[in-house]
């Protein structure tokens, strides 16, 4: 964030001021820049307020409504009730404003520009050298500098002293890179690299200035395009490196590119455009056709249909009017609205999943764990065994043995790549988190995700999961020579009096087919019974059999109906008009769209679905049978959930919980992977593993399948890497010379060695292909 | 067996043997976070092909500030985990980036780079 400072005119003035303001509590860095009269704070949110700042910044004179303050690097932290915990992550994060994204991709855009210069200098001195380092094999040339000739020997000091140069410039973050970790006592790719091509250029000059203590003339041949041709490839894949890991996290990217950058705010009775970054809660905000909402919010007056998908992943537009909410950074349609923000800034959906993913993509799949002990011996291992090489070939080698021992130690350094193996996992890890968050669906950490590969089972809470968690009108039998239509309206209009969720069923089901409403009098409710008034001049009565019996009106015919709805877990109501049966409605909760087919899809990735519910056993049974569970738990008190899923887990499987995220709480945790359905904007779900933005219960099926992609992903990655550095080392040790006469040279080596991480990435990338399937496996 | 290659087998396992000193036997003392004003133990660490220092020692029960500064544009290291604590954090060029956490039981806990490549380690006592 940045704040005005009066007192910061000069150099040193600002040098005060920032100095003054690191020294508070809560201020993490302070710099002032004396020519626009502002201080950049980092600051810790829960330890300080930007109004301290503002006060601090202004030698302690108050400061009442600092509006110039713009959030630019605002960190905030939170040290939740989950501190310390191993697994759920919520890391101290760095801004989350559009600005970050782009400053990312900027770093990585220089540092890609600055390899490529690295690269061409390289190369350049490289394709000389490779021809001048052996001009007896080249007709013509052969002539102008035999070997062992003073004008060769002129000729390779030359060279040495442009090897140098390529050491210098391009190889240069090699050696700074290395002497940094050998300061630690630490070894990574850099000592290797440096190493390898160091040796060689020793070797080379000494070779040049003193080749007469080397007993034969060809031992004193340079390596020199050994030098410069790995120096140029692995800078060349490092800069290929830099351009495609940019692509594995597009997803963050596009994420925050999603955010509105200006806001219409009515201010004053008067309409004006102000950055989003501007916008406060309670703020009316106009959101025009096609235009993009700013922040989180209500819609006070109009309505529109807006397209969410960006968030949630859901294709269909959703239908907005007074009072539902709507998720800033989603784009209105066609109609036009007004409403009031409720989340701005860091608290918005958007900055919360943005955080979510971010955190998420820098988490470690358990597997890593064991990658990071073996790549913590990698290094100084690779450096033994290629000693234990220069040895060897030494002593045991053909002639020239020093020759052959310099290139089989510098092969073995170059060719280890601890990059790939570092890689393999963070990059699919990436990858599969973005790739989740296009879908909706906020994977919390690579733990989550590969447990969620490995589910058996699924657990859904019926209400509200698999079912809308609310009553709708299902049937109307009318009897007695009644018009369904009739009957209903009758029945609303009664019903309309009352606030049972019953009966609020009955009349907005009333609306939804176009029956008016006529006024009742004489409202009377019988508790347990149902209730009775006059609509016009008629007598009518909504209820249960007792109320009927009370009444004296026979049932008939009508009973095998009401039995028949109660047992497909409706609940049917009699109504009598003017004392005479009339027939009866019923309302049930009803399914989800979608509820059917994703449980079929979930079964179909070999999963075994359960359902949680504290209803009866019957009506739980009905709503199984229709939706195809494998498995009720029925009548299965709040509190008692996380027990079953204990249970289930005891059974030995590997379960998933899928709830609300507020009344599944405990469940959720309990469960190894807890899937929370989306509530509009709040999306950073305690208890939750993953977080399904959309509420749709196919987010379950397309987690499952991202993560088991992802996983399977990993396992390439790790596997070929694995694999690579152990085929890649006996080879280049020349394990298989005594055999085959195979001896890899030190070029190969550098191609192979970038090729390999490249190869990574690029498998890494293919997620970013990945598409949901129906059914998928 | 010539003389010379008898020298350079000595010399190789020598050599050998100083890699497995030098990079493994190392007993690191680290440096102790400062308890500060705010309550936090606090330490800065600098992020340059290695984390400077690379242990520290914190006391458990009490939360922890690591104040990471990165200064280097080599992507291995641009982000730090720590794994045991459930951290993680992005670190950009030349930004101060402080990681929290709170360490409840004494051991020895490990802070690597993204990759794994880069290690530091926090010693709860």
């Amino acid at each position: 964030m940045v704040v005005p400072s009066g007192r910061v005119h000069c150099e040193s003035s600002a040098a005060t001021v920032s100095e003054e303001l690191r020294g508070q509590p809560g201020v993490v860095s302070a710099h002032a820049d004396a020519k626009q009269h502002t201080v950049e704070v980092s600051y810790l949110a829960d330890l300080v307020t930007v109004e301290q700042i503002a006060q601090w910044a202004e030698t302690g004179s108050p400061r009442p409504g600092v509006a110039a303050v713009h959030p630019m690097s605002h960190t905030g932290t939170d040290l939740g009730p989950d501190m310390g915990t191993p697994h759920r992550a919520s890391a101290t994060r760095v801004a989350t404003d559009a600005d970050d994204g782009s400053a990312a991709s900027a770093e990585a855009d220089r540092e890609y520009r600055s390899l490529m210069r690295r690269w061409w200098f390289a190369a350049a001195v490289g394709a000389p050298t490779m021809v001048l380092s052996y001009p007896w094999l080249i007709p013509g040339l052969r002539d102008w500098f035999p070997r062992g000739s003073d004008q060769l020997r002129g000729l390779w000091a030359v060279m040495g002293v442009f090897a140098f140069a390529v050491l210098a410039y391009s190889g240069s973050q090699f050696f700074t890179g290395a002497a940094r970790a050998l300061r630690a006592r630490q070894a990574n790719m850099h000592t290797l690299i440096a190493l390898g091509t160091g040796v060689a250029w020793v070797y080379s000059t000494i070779a040049v200035i003193a080749p007469q203590i080397f007993p034969e003339e060809s031992m004193s041949d340079v390596y020199y395009d050994v030098t410069v041709v790995v120096t140029a490839l692995v800078v060349l894949g490092l800069a290929l490196e830099v351009k495609a890991r940019g692509r594995s996290s597009e997803a963050i990217r596009k994420l925050v590119g999603l955010q509105a950058r200006t806001a219409r705010v009515v201010r004053d009775g008067v309409e004006v455009d102000v950055p989003v970054g501007d916008v406060v809660v309670g703020d009316e905000i106009v959101v025009r056709p096609g235009e993009k909402i700013p922040v989180d919010g209500q819609v006070r007056t109009g309505s529109s249909a807006v397209d969410e998908s960006m968030i949630t992943g859901e294709s269909m537009p959703v239908i907005k009017g007074r009072g539902d909410e709507v998720i800033g950074a989603t784009l209105n349609t066609t109609g036009a609205f007004r409403m009031q923000a409720t989340k701005v800034g860091a608290d918005t959906a958007l900055a919360q999943i943005v955080r979510l993913v971010q955190d998420a993509q820098a988490s470690k799949v358990p597997i890593q764990r064991v990658v990071d002990v073996v790549s913590g011996y990698f290094t100084p291992a690779v450096m033994i065994l290629s000693i234990l090489g220069f040895v060897a070939w030494y002593d045991l080698g053909p002639s020239p043995a020093l020759a052959y021992a310099i290139i089989v130690a510098v092969t073995t350094l170059i060719i280890a790549c601890p990059c790939a193996l570092g890689m393999a996992t963070p990059m699919s890890l990436t990858t599969g988190v973005g790739k989740g968050a296009e879908h909706g669906i906020l994977i919390r950490s690579g733990d989550a995700l590969q447990v969620t590969s490995r589910l058996d089972t699924v657990v859904l809470d019926k209400t509200g999961t698999v079912t809308w968690g609310r009553p709708a009108l299902t049937d109307i039998v009318p009897a007695g020579g009644w018009d369904g239509d009739e009957l209903l309206e009758l029945a609303a209009s009664v019903d309309a009096v009352s606030e049972h969720p019953l009966a609020t069923a009955i009349v907005a089901g009333a609306r939804d087919r176009g029956l008016a409403l006529t006024e009742a009098v004489d409202f009377e409710a019988v508790p347990g019974h149902g209730v009775r008034a006059k609509v016009g001049t008629r007598s009518v009565l909504v209820g249960n059999e007792r109320l009927l019996a009370r009444e004296g009106i026979t049932i008939g015919d009508l009973a095998t109906t009401w039995q028949r709805l109660a047992d497909d877990g409706k609940t049917p109501m009699f109504v009598a008009v003017d004392g005479f049966l009339a027939g009866l409605v019923a309302v049930a909760d009803t399914v989800k769209d979608g509820s059917v087919a994703a449980i079929a899809h979930l079964k179909a990735a070999g999963l075994q679905v359960a359902m949680l519910t504290g209803d009866n056993q019957r009506t739980a049974d009905a709503i199984a049978r229709l939706v195809g569970v494998d498995r009720v738990l029925a009548e299965v008190l709040p509190q008692d959930k996380a027990d079953e899923i204990r249970k289930l887990q005891l059974e030995g499987r590997k379960v998933g919980m899928v709830g609300d995220g507020i009344n599944d709480a405990p469940a959720l945790t309990q469960a190894d992977v807890g899937f929370a359905i989306g509530t509009g904007t709040d999306v950073a779900i305690e208890a939750a593993d993953v977080t399904l933005i959309s509420g749709s219960l196919e987010g379950v099926v397309t987690a499952v399948a991202i993560s088991k992609a992802t996983m399977r992903n990993v396992r390439q990655n790790l596997g070929g890497a694995f694999g690579y550095n152990v085929l890649g080392l006996p080879i280049a040790l020349g394990l298989l010379y005594p055999l085959f006469g195979i001896l890899l040279s030190p070029l190969l080596a550098a191609a192979a060695m970038s090729l390999s991480s490249l190869t990574v990435i690029s498998n890494a990338n293919r997620l970013r292909n990945w598409k949901p399937k129906d059914g998928s496996r | 067996m010539s003389i010379s290659q008898i020298l350079v087998s000595l010399a190789g396992v020598a050599l050998v043997a100083f890699i497995v000193w030098f990079f493994w036997l190392k007993k690191e003392e680290g440096v102790a976070a400062a308890l500060t004003s705010s309550g936090y133990q606090e330490a800065t660490i600098l992020v340059k092909g290695g984390y400077a220092p690379s242990t520290i020692r914190v006391q458990h029960g009490q939360p922890v500030r690591l104040t990471f500064r990165r200064e280097e544009t080599s992507p291995c290291s641009e982000t730090v985990v720590l794994d045991a604590f459930g951290k993680s954090a992005h670190l950009p060029e030349g930004q101060l980036v402080p990681v929290e956490f709170l360490p409840k039981t004494p051991g020895e806990y490990g802070f690597t780079c993204g990759m794994g490549m880069l290690h530091g380690t926090v010693i709860v006592q």
